[in-house]
Formats: structure tokens, C-alpha cells, sequence
């Protein structure tokens, strides 16, 4: 039997699915979902077994301007996709830039942080246990924010080759889903790094 | 209609070259040629896997056997177990799912083709990392040796201190790059069926084997990732000196059990949930009735889908939880039987009062209700913390998921290669050689496992590599070997009819089965776009309404 037995209706009403984008990205986000809540349980089940210092109390500072940074990339991001979606490919570039600037600001701050650890404090990752789940659990999300970073430089080049188009802003949108749950586990990493666990 | 189109492809296909055709193998993004890539390397392992287990079983044929050393006795153990967990049976079943999830929403591909390509290639390179571990295991100096920690691997067996050379690293990097892998398909899967069915075909009218994987896919995403976190944890312990799991710096070995068991117990779900998927198809056709109860049974497979991730400690019970911790998971065990043994139902009451024709495919659901009902069962008994004291660690739960693995969800993939080889291959398989694959691979299965329970209620702990005379387990490990015996002669027989059916079977029908999903309603092998025109769907079995113009289901439904 062929396929061509099955002829569409005419009056047929329209056929509408999900966007496979927005749901394989809901479905990996789902997954990195699932690897954060194991380091987070490691990290809340060893808050004070440490046998041996430093501890945490003793060497943490809260980052408050990382956080604002980082934070306030997720807004920028979303005026950046806005701004692309109503076709303004100038004003994207623009939020798009910033955002950039903010998750580099970020991983900066991050990576001062961890000179000023390890170099001044002596917490490297083989410490004891806070620095084991300290520099696991801040650095798999440093990662994450890294693998973002190259993302949107990519999208900047493309950006600033021309290339990027209002027919992009599915992509763009999808993306920034991404760029908001990295920054939602920020949200989490700071409370129980920063806020709990000290 | 393109007929012309599709009659132009097969002549071009047969006159290229050998080496060009192969390159389109490797570089293939196609999702028909990567199910069957992931299904010849599944069954590659198989055998590789099965030559293991019959190491383990010659070993312990006798008591003071000599066959193997003690340190091989334990490569041998973890590397079969970690073979046909990771690198058998979920292959094959992504392998099925990828060929045929496509095929039944009637779409031309996956939702992400590269990602598919993607997620085969990085479980292909696990498996080979995991076998490099043969001559890398000691790091490359030396005879080199695999990894001998159990397919638990539990602390602190893996530490440095106990684990030299790089067995345990291969060990954890195999598990970390096809674990990347089954996520990508795990999203894949999830984002095709979401996204990629024909026009007509809402959620309600997907065929079971479409919605099981829905399930699976959820599980997979959610179930590998912590799996993936404890390798990446181990991986920082082993060579950055982290402490997550070194009791000796106040961490702690019961948190790695915690972390490889809320892997491991969906993981068993992962496994069954596409064999009840393939029983799901297969019996209703084999009976001439559709599936019975068709919302019970989606509903009865998220209910397995979300209680899967709260049973995981019933594998922790002699280990000493609260009795608040015992009692919950011996509660979520029961509770998880509930929606499973209404599944049984349903295949039971699909077979009731139908025509049942019993074909090869047929035989194996057949088997794989009887055998996956008792497995359920001594579940349900290890399920009772108490019982589970008596009997954790020895060869009674040895025998229970072999019961689940071999007696339900192999039976089941062989009840899947026979139903779906002819639309697979274009050929039609020899019905005669498959019914004596399954009468010996039966009586095999039989005599290996009923068998093993015994001698684990004798007390005989499972990974010893010999054990002492005068127990009352010689007879009963000598029977357990003899069972491998028939089982290989069984496996001999079923890759025999395979290849001489591929090469010399009668050419199969596009519809060799009067099947009713969608994947029937192509050519047997179908075209490289499956579908010349996409289907229009308004029932659960479309080909039956095309058959049956007189009485189509939509008027039903």
C-alpha cells in the first residue's frame, strides 16, 4: 500500500505542534536540572563535615556584584530578544553586546574570586570537603555560564557580520531560555553557597 | 505520487560503490540507518557480553573451579554487567525507538537528526572506551587490565587507594560519554514525538510504542543526569584529589549508593518500559484485537514513570536507614507494582477472545507476560525490607533481574527484531529457525534462572568467584550452567536466521502482518524520506480505517 492513499482534507482545520526548539531545550534544561540537584545535594549534605579548615565562614565573601551582573544579563537578554523580534536588529545588537559584557564580567569576578582562594586562603579543590564541593559545584556552574558566553559571542560576530535577521528571533528566543536557567541555578548556587552554607 | 522517485533511489542505492555506501553509514543523520547502526552494535556487544556471563558460569560450574583467576572473575562480572546495561540493551532499544518512533507519527525524521547522530556516535565511543580499558587499564605500560569495581562501583572500591591505574577512570568515562549521549536522545525523543507528528494525530491517537517512549525520554533526561554527576564527582576525586566519596575526609560512601541507585532504579524503567512498548504492538496484532484499555495503559506508564524515581533505596535496605526510610521505599515498592500488574492486565484482556496467531514474535510477548509476572513478583518479595535483609547480596536477587532483563525485556526485544525485521530489511525472517530460537532460548532461560533463585535462598552470595562443597549448591550451579548451554545454542539460531534472512529471505510485503500503525503504510524497507506524502491520521489504527472503509475506528473513538 503507498503512502499516497493518505490525501489531506481540504476543509481540514490547521495542524499546529509545539515548537521542537523551545521543547528540546525545555527537555535538555530538564536535564541540567537534574545534574544540578545532585551537586547541590552533595554540597547541602556536606555544609560543616569538613574535618579540617578553611571553612566556609572563615574565607567566603558574597559576591553581590557578580550576582547583580549576572542577574541583570537575564533582563538585557530578553530586551535583546524583544528588540530582535519587532525587528529592531540595531537595538538587538546593542542589549546583545551588554549581555556579553555581563556574563564576562561574571566569569571574571568568579575567576578572581577562586586567585583570591586559592592563592591567599589556601582552599584548593583537594582541601577538604568545603573546598571539594565548593569549587564542584561554583565551577559547574561557571561552566555553564562559559558554554553561554561562547554561544552568544558566536551570535555577536554573526551580529556584527550582518547576518542576523528577524527571522532569527525563534533561535534567539530558544537560546536565551538557556541564559535565564543559567542564571535561575545562580540563584540557587548563591543561596546555598553563600547564604546557607555559611 | 512520487513512485518514480522511490524506484529511482533503489536503482542508484545497488549501483554505487561499496566504500561510498559505507561512508553513508558514518555520516548518516538519517534515522532509519542510525536505529539499525545502534541495533548491530548493540548485538555486537551482546555477544560479547554473553561470552563474559558464560565465563562467570563455567567458573562456577564446580566448587574450587580453576577456569579464571579471582581478579578475572571480577573483571568479568563488571564488565558484563556494565556491557549489557549500558552498551546492549539500551542501544537496542534506542536503536528500535529511533528507527521506528519516526515511522509510527508518520514524520521523515527525528526532531534533531544531528543530535541523533550525535548521541549514537558518543555511546559508540563509550563502549569503546569501556573495551580499551583491556589494553589501556594499567595505562598502557604492562599487561593492562578492566575494571573490576562492580557495576555499582562502590565506594570507596574506586578510590585511588584501592583502584591503581586507570581501570576505574575507562570505567567512569565510558559511563560519562554514552550517558551524554542517551540525554541527547532521551531530548530527541521527547522533542519528535512532541513535535513531529502527522496532522491528525493528537496525543490521544499516538500508537502506545510512541507514548511509552514519550515516558522513556522523560526518564532518560532526568534518570542519566545524576549518573552523570556522580561520574563527573568521581572523576574530581580521582584526579583532582576531591573528597566527595573518601570517608577518610569526612565524606561519604553511602552518598554515592544514594547517587548511583536514584540512577539505577529509574534506570530499570528506562529498560522495561520500551519492552512493554514493543508487547504493546505486538500483541494486538498477533490477536486481531486493538490494544484493550489504551488511556489505562498511558496513564499506568507515567504513574511508573514518576514513582520509578522514589523506590531507589529498596536497593539500600541492608544498609541502615531510619525505619521512616525502610518503610517508604518498601511502600513505593508496593506501590510501583500496582500500575505495572495493570499493565499485564491489559495485554491479557487484549489476548482474551481474540484470533490469536502464534508466530515468533508472538511466542516471545507470550513468554515475556509469564516470565516478566514472576520477575514482578520475587520484586514485590525483595520489595519487603525484612525479606531483603535475609536475601540482599545473594543469588535470589541475582536471579530476580535476570528474570526482569532476560525473561521480560529480552524476550520482548526478540519478539521486536521478528515483528519488525521484515519492515527493517525488505525480508522476510525463517518462522521455522525462530520457533526453535524460541522453544531453546525458553528452556535455556528456565533452567538458568528458576534455578539461581535456589541457591541464593541456600544463602550462596552473588560475586564470589568459588564457593566451598557440602552447601547443597553444587547441583544447582551445575544446572544454571547447562541452562547456557541451550541459551547460546538459541542465540546461535537467532543471528544465523538473521543473516540468512537478509540475504536469502523471501521479500517481505510492505504489510506482511495486516498491521494497523503507520510505519506498515510505507515500503518494506522504507524510502530514505519514509513518506512520499505525510499521512493524514483520525484514529489510533489508521491502517485499519484504510482497509476498512465500511467501519473505520474514528467513528468510535
Amino acid at each position: 500500500m503507498s503512502s499516497a492513499a493518505f490525501i489531506r482534507n481540504a476543509a481540514e482545520t490547521e495542524w499546529v505542534l509545539p515548537s521542537r526548539g523551545r521543547v528540546g531545550m525545555v527537555s535538555l534544561i530538564a536535564a541540567e536540572s537534574a545534574i544540578f540537584t545532585i551537586f547541590v545535594v552533595a554540597y547541602i549534605f556536606y555544609i560543616g563535615k569538613s574535618l579540617s579548615g578553611p571553612m566556609p565562614k572563615d574565607v567566603l565573601e558574597t559576591p553581590i556584584f557578580n550576582t547583580i551582573c549576572l542577574l541583570s544579563s537575564s533582563l538585557t537578554i530578553h530586551l535583546a530578544v524583544r528588540a530582535l523580534r519587532n525587528a529592531r536588529v540595531n537595538a538587538f545588537g546593542l542589549w546583545w553586546f551588554i549581555t556579553m559584557v555581563l556574563g564576562t564580567i561574571f566569569l571574571v569576578g568568579t575567576g578572581r574570586e577562586w586567585q583570591r582562594l586559592i592563592f591567599e586562603k589556601g582552599l584548593t579543590i583537594s582541601t577538604n570537603l568545603f573546598g571539594t564541593t565548593y569549587y564542584s559545584l561554583v565551577g559547574l556552574h561557571a561552566f555553564h555560564v562559559t558554554v553561554g558566553l561562547i554561544g552568544i559571542v558566536l551570535a555577536m560576530i554573526f551580529t556584527l557580520l550582518g547576518k542576523v535577521e528577524p527571522a532569527h528571533s525563534e533561535r534567539v528566543d530558544v537560546f536565551s531560555m538557556y541564559w535565564h536557567f543559567v542564571d535561575a541555578v545562580w540563584v540557587v548556587v548563591f543561596t546555598v553557597v553563600y547564604v546557607i552554607g555559611r | 505520487m512520487s513512485s518514480e522517485t522511490i524506484a529511482l533511489t533503489t536503482i542508484g542505492e545497488a549501483e554505487r560503490p561499496i566504500g561510498e555506501r559505507l561512508h553513508d553509514w558514518v555520516v548518516t543523520v538519517d534515522h532509519k540507518k542510525l536505529g539499525i547502526l545502534y541495533i548491530l552494535y548493540a548485538l555486537l556487544f551482546l555477544v560479547i557480553g554473553g561470552i563474559e556471563a558464560t565465563i562467570l558460569r563455567i567458573q562456577l560450574i564446580v566448587p574450587h573451579n580453576h577456569f579464571v583467576s579471582p581478579e578475572v572473575f571480577n573483571r568479568m562480572m563488571t564488565m558484563h554487567g556494565t556491557t549489557m546495561i549500558f552498551f546492549v540493551v539500551m542501544p537496542i532499544l534506542f536503536g528500535f525507538g529511533t528507527y521506528l518512533i519516526p515511522l509510527m507519527i508518520g514524520a521523515r525524521d527525528m526532531a534533531f537528526p544531528r543530535l541523533n547522530a550525535f548521541s549514537f556516535w558518543m555511546t559508540a565511543f563509550g563502549g569503546l572506551l569501556l573495551y580499551f580499558s583491556f589494553i589501556g587499564g594499567n595505562g598502557l605500560y604492562g599487561a593492562g587490565a578492566a575494571p573490576d569495581v562492580g557495576w555499582w562501583a562502590y565506594a570507596p572500591l574506586t578510590s585511588r587507594a584501592f583502584s591503581v591505574g586507570h581501570s576505574t577512570d575507562f570505567w567512569t568515562l565510558a559511563l560519562l560519554a554514552s550517558g551524554v549521549g542517551s540525554i541527547g536522545t532521551g531530548v530527541n525523543f521527547i522533542a519528535t514525538i512532541l513535535c513531529m507528528r502527522c496532522p491528525g494525530m493528537t496525543l490521544g491517537k499516538m500508537p502506545l510504542l510512541a507514548w511509552l517512549n514519550l515516558v522513556v525520554g522523560g526518564m532518560v533526561i532526568l534518570a542519566i543526569s545524576p549518573l552523570t554527576a556522580a561520574q563527573i564527582m568521581l572523576c574530581i576525586d580521582r584526579y583532582l584529589g576531591g573528597h566527595f566519596f573518601d570517608t577518610q575526609a569526612g565524606g561519604s560512601a553511602v552518598l554515592w549508593m544514594h547517587f548511583f541507585w536514584i540512577f539505577g532504579h529509574p534506570e530499570v524503567y528506562i529498560l522495561v518500559v520500551p519492552a512493554f512498548a514493543f508487547v504493546s504492538e505486538i500483541v494486538p496484532i498477533f490477536s486481531r484485537k486493538p490494544i484493550f484499555g489504551y488511556p489505562i495503559m498511558v496513564a499506568a506508564t507515567i504513574a511508573i514513570g514518576f514513582i520509578s524515581f522514589s523506590v531507589w533505596a529498596h536497593h539500600m535496605f541492608t544498609v541502615g536507614m531510619s525505619s521512616y526510610g525502610n518503610s517508604f521505599f518498601v511502600f513505593t515498592t508496593m506501590a510501583i507494582a500496582v500500575p505495572t500488574g495493570i499493565k499485564i492486565f491489559n495485554w491479557l484482556g487484549t489476548m482474551w477472545g481474540g484470533k490469536i496467531q502464534f508466530k515468533a514474535p508472538m511466542l516471545f510477548c507470550i513468554g515475556f507476560l509469564f516470565q516478566f509476572l514472576i520477575a514482578g513478583l520475587t520484586g514485590i518479595m525483595l520489595g519487603a525490607a525484612p525479606f531483603n535483609w535475609q536475601l540482599s547480596g545473594s543469588y535470589f536477587v541475582v536471579a530476580h533481574f535476570h528474570y526482569v532483563i532476560v525473561g521480560g525485556i529480552l524476550f520482548a526485544v526478540f519478539g521486536a527484531f521478528y515483528y519488525w525485521f521484515p519492515k527493517m530489511s525488505g525480508r522476510m525472517y525463517n518462522e521455522t529457525l525462530a520457533k526453535w530460537h524460541f522453544w531453546l532460548f525458553l528452556i535455556g532461560f528456565h533452567m538458568t534462572f528458576d534455578f539461581m533463585h535456589i541457591p541464593g535462598i541456600l544463602g550462596m552470595p552473588r560475586r564470589i568467584y568459588t564457593y566451598e562443597p557440602g552447601r547443597g549448591w553444587e547441583f544447582w550451579n551445575l544446572i544454571v550452567t547447562i541452562g547456557v548451554l541451550f541459551q547460546i545454542a538459541a542465540i546461535l539460531i537467532f543471528v544465523g536466521n538473521l543473516l540468512w534472512s537478509l540475504f536469502k529471505g523471501d521479500p517481505a510485503s510492505s504489510d506482511p502482518w495486516d498491521a494497523w500503525t503507520l510505519e506498515w503504510s510505507t515500503t518494506s524497507p522504507p524510502p530514505e524520506y519514509d513518506f512520499a506524502t505525510l499521512p493524514v491520521v483520525k484514529s489510533r489504527r489508521p491502517l485499519w480505517d484504510l482497509k476498512h472503509p465500511e467501519d473505520p475506528d474514528w467513528k468510535y473513538e
